[in-house]
């Protein structure tokens, strides 16, 4: 165990570089945004000596490196400055979002593996049959999706065709009580306070948006898991496996998955970017209350902190998960171990 | 010469979707080429009485909300996207190659320098680094080009690297170098030459993914301003109208948005078939 735990490390370490240069870049962002600030927080009716005051109690007369290292300090203390539009300072604004958030990307992330991981193996164990065809043409058509078109299409499916889901409006409809908040995950919330009708509500609420972003990632995972089952099964120690008269199942899931699933892990990196990514444009769709929809208005609104704040917590985050999915690509791997 | 094109017609009867893809990019490049000329009304003209029409035979793909000729956007509207992906990809192709052979070939310290910022670009989701990059630079479509340009560097860097690495050692580096070319005449007349067609592949896939993304921030009212047509805009428009069943506003310039996208990408994949008949899938 000690062994994991120095290989955690490790890896927390090894991800020092990349949130310093996330830092470094949103804040060369901040600098380059158009326009003076000091001016735009003075108001327009300011004097330019208003003006230069404003400047001056901003820090923006320093030269660029006091600049950086008062950035740095205020970081340290979690400040991110404050929203012009909704006066709140940005860290509560994206604190109380980003439960809403995280809420849709797990719950996408969740599907996309369950239906791809068993599409992939499928595809990979019958190859040249239907269900092949089907996974390929899932995964080409997948990548090619415009995922706020197909948000629009399911909601005219299912919401005014058939009228089986709710309306795209938000996390929870008007007439639902919201849970008290715990983990600010609705779903986990309303089961904690043990309110069937707002875990409905809410998971209702929740299916068409997962379902939006799930499709968008299915595709790389399931195009993933084939062609590494494919590799996987022809090789010779699962010929062995199967020579020994191990039952179909075993050979399948604890020889071949599991080998398959390395470079599988390593895929999510790469699905991440793009379900983080793609998560503004479907909280714009379903007018989900997420950080992402928040950077939206900040960003029509030109009202820029709330942005940086917003591509600052995303880096991080996508960081973050970066760093999971190594740790868990360890665990899985004991060759990783052993060589940490 | 003719045994590239039995290859290339071998391809094509094994995997009829690749002429298919050629022709959809083919049917785009005249669109881009001819739209504004072939459309049958004017993509601005606005027409309160016609407004919100389902499709019809005066207007196939039916009228927005101010009565404007949807089919007469759409097509307008192909030269935009196109000349948004086209000029992003080519920016980041250009530099992106020449950074990418220059890290191959040299080592050391530009390698070092150059892999550090392909970390860094890679470190942000690519979708929310292209927002930051639009918010910090100004809302334009020349600084939405420059976003995708950006996120796609990468890409490009790192698959020519890869591709000159592999190559730096090979017989025909060595001949032309011991024939007295100096290093900028074997990297842009020998070794360049040879990892066009793998560079093209990628150019071809980045096509759909630049589209994708530029649609995708119009779509969250970055880049292009409203009367402009242009797809990703279009479907933003008809979102609203979607939940009240008017689905013909935000349908058609959303399909020919992920028909323009598929057909890239199919023809990425046909193109790899033909380039390099070891990658197939």
């Amino acid at each position: 165990m000690p062994r994991t735990l120095r290989l955690i490390l490790r890896r927390l370490l090894s991800a020092l570089p990349s949130v310093a240069a996330v830092v470094v870049v949103t804040f060369v962002l901040t600098r380059a945004l158009p326009g003076d600030p000091a001016a735009y927080f003075a108001g327009p009716a300011a004097t330019p000596q208003a003006v230069e005051e404003v400047r001056k109690r901003l820090g923006l007369d320093r030269t660029l490196p006091e600049q950086f290292l008062a950035y740095l300090g205020e970081l340290a203390r979690g400040e991110m400055g404050t929203s012009l539009t909704t006066g709140q300072p940005v860290r509560e604004d994206i604190l109380a979002r980003l439960p809403a958030s995280l809420e849709l990307t797990l719950a996408a992330l969740l599907l996309a593996v369950a239906v791809a991981i068993p599409l992939g193996v499928a595809a990979a164990t019958r190859p040249g049959s239907w269900i092949d065809h089907m996974a390929r043409v899932v995964s080409t058509a997948g990548v090619s999706l415009p995922v706020f078109f197909t948000g629009l299409l399911l909601v005219y499916v299912f919401y005014y065709l058939l009228g089986w889901a709710p309306a795209p409006m938000g996390r929870l409809d008007l007439f639902a009580s919201t849970p008290p908040t715990v983990t600010g995950f609705l779903l986990i919330d309303s089961l904690l306070a043990g309110e069937g009708a707002t875990f409905r509500a809410a998971a209702a609420q929740l299916v068409l948006p997962a379902l939006t972003l799930g499709l968008f990632s299915v595709a790389p995972l399931a195009r993933m898991t084939r062609a590494s089952m494919l590799g996987v099964l022809s090789s010779d120690f699962v010929r062995t496996a199967r020579a020994s008269g191990l039952s179909r199942s075993t050979v399948l899931v604890t020889y071949a998955l599991r080998n398959a699933l390395l470079p599988v892990v390593t895929t999510l990196g790469m699905v991440f970017s793009f379900l983080l990514g793609a998560n503004v444009l479907v909280e714009k769709v379903f007018s989900w209350p997420g950080i992402g929809s928040y950077a939206i208005e900040a960003l029509v609104a030109s009202d820029y902190a709330p942005v940086q704040g917003f591509i600052l917590t995303m880096a991080v985050m996508y960081v973050g998960l970066n760093l999971l999915v190594d740790v868990l690509y360890g665990i899985i791997d004991p060759r990783v171990r052993i060589e940490a | 010469m003719t045994a590239t094109l039995r290859h290339i017609r071998y391809v094509l009867a094994e995997n009829p979707v690749t002429g298919v893809a050629f022709g959809g990019f083919l049917l785009i490049l005249l669109l881009a080429l001819f739209g504004p000329l072939l459309a049958p009304y004017d993509p601005l003209a606005s027409d309160t009485a016609a407004a919100l029409q389902p499709p019809s035979w005066a207007h196939w793909f039916g009228t927005d909300h101010l009565g404007r000729d949807i089919l007469s956007r759409v097509m307008v509207a192909t030269r935009l996207d196109v000349q948004i992906s086209l000029s992003a990809v080519a920016l980041s192709f250009a530099c992106g190659s020449v950074a990418g052979v220059c890290a191959g070939w040299f080592g050391g310290p530009v390698e070092r320098i150059l892999s550090r910022l392909v970390d860094t670009i890679m470190a942000f989701p690519l979708f929310v680094l292209a927002m930051g990059v639009v918010a910090a630079l100004g809302n334009t479509v020349g600084n939405i080009v420059v976003a995708t340009a950006i996120i796609n560097f990468p890409f490009y860097v790192r698959m020519a690297r890869a591709e000159t690495n592999a190559r730096r050692e090979a017989g025909f580096i060595e001949a032309a170098r011991l024939g007295g070319n100096g290093d900028a005449r074997i990297l842009g007349f020998h070794l360049f030459p040879n990892i066009l067609p793998p560079m093209m592949v990628q150019v071809s896939l980045n096509m759909g993914y630049a589209i994708l993304n530029a649609a995708g921030l119009s779509f969250i009212g970055l880049g292009v301003r409203p009367p402009t047509p242009e797809w990703g805009i279009m479907v933003a428009e008809g979102a609203s109208y979607i939940v009240s069943g008017e689905w013909w506003v935000a349908l058609f310039p959303g399909t020919v948005l992920m028909l323009a996208v598929f057909c890239f990408n199919l023809l990425g994949d046909g193109l790899r078939d033909i380039i390099d008949p070891r990658r197939r899938t």
